[in-house]
């Protein structure tokens, strides 16, 4: 089974108190993060371009990781994100289909590293959720919403059962149409 | 017209996983992902349910009647009902690969008895058919 790359955390953190302020807001994020470092460092990342505050003058109060409570069936997940371009920035909706949120996610990193040549450092996640099959908006996910569903595999390439066994030159051309 | 495809992938199709840990298994397609990926359930093989890439696996010719999104409960029961694995072995393909593993088991002795168990049966042969 292929486990997603990034993880979804939940940090909570604040202002440390001081005399000023002993009661301080306290803030909660969700974040993908490949692991608990990184997912800290995103939240002061995020924050302290809305609040003056930074690590050092910050304290992180909770960090837990979310995980996914149904990831038996396949959902439609709705990302909004922001990213920069080499000439501006962006604001984008796109839609995978998966089993997990950051499965989705790893998706959404994957292909706008693809189509977009976005990195991570470059692309900041605004909001993303589950939509119903009758509320999505790409024709791409929508086409799979079909109980019926049915298509051959017309073009394909025998693999070896492993990675050791892959040659880099054949004898014979193969033979592309198999099941 | 001749029909060009007879395997599909559709909910309900048996494959065979030909690639990574579940390699020469049996399982189900439940939903499609996407044009490249699937996601399969084989409880009686011991493929758990997880999204695979069409890559690595083969449609076969069987296909059972279950719903989109059909639990493990469902499942079984349907392979029990269509008799599955029962018709899985009676294919050539299964026939094969049962033969493949069984000759790559043999040890040299076996390999021996082997080769004149075959030269007899020649000799029997050319008795006859001349």
């Amino acid at each position: 089974m292929v486990q997603a790359r990034l993880r979804q955390y939940q940090v909570v953190g604040r202002h440390v108190p001081t005399e000023a302020q002993p009661n301080p807001t306290v803030f909660r994020m969700k974040i993908f993060a490949p692991n608990e470092v990184v997912a800290k460092s995103r939240f002061w990342y995020f924050l302290h371009q809305m609040h003056k505050m930074k690590k050092t003058t910050g304290e992180i109060l909770d960090i837990n990781e979310l995980v996914e409570r149904n990831s038996r069936i396949i959902k439609n997940y709705a990302i909004w994100l922001k990213y920069d371009s080499r000439s501006g920035t962006h604001n984008m909706y796109r839609e995978y289909r998966d089993l997990t949120l950051t499965g989705a996610v790893d998706q959404l990193y994957a292909e706008m590293a693809g189509r977009h040549r976005a990195r991570f450092r470059s692309i900041q996640i605004i909001r993303t959720g589950v939509v119903d099959a009758k509320d999505v908006k790409r024709a791409h996910t929508m086409q799979y919403h079909n109980s019926g569903i049915k298509f051959p595999l017309p073009h394909r390439i025998q693999r070896p059962p492993n990675k050791s066994l892959r040659g880099i030159y054949k004898a014979v051309r193969p033979n592309t149409y198999y099941h | 017209m001749v029909k060009l495809f007879t395997r599909f992938v559709e909910i309900g199709r048996v494959v065979l996983v030909n690639y990574g840990p579940d390699y020469g298994k049996l399982a189900t397609i439940i939903d499609v992902v996407d044009g490249n990926k699937i996601l399969v359930d084989g409880p009686d093989s011991g493929v758990l349910r997880q999204v695979i890439p069409l890559k690595r696996v083969s449609l076969t010719d069987l296909k059972v009647k279950i719903p989109r999104n059909a639990r493990e409960k469902t499942l079984k029961k349907a392979w029990v009902t269509e008799k599955i694995v029962a018709r899985w072995e009676q294919t050539t393909w299964c026939k094969k690969l049962v033969a493949k593993a069984k000759r790559a088991a043999l040890t040299d002795f076996d390999r021996f008895k082997l080769m004149v168990a075959r030269k007899e049966k020649s000799a029997i042969i050319k008795k006859h058919v001349k």
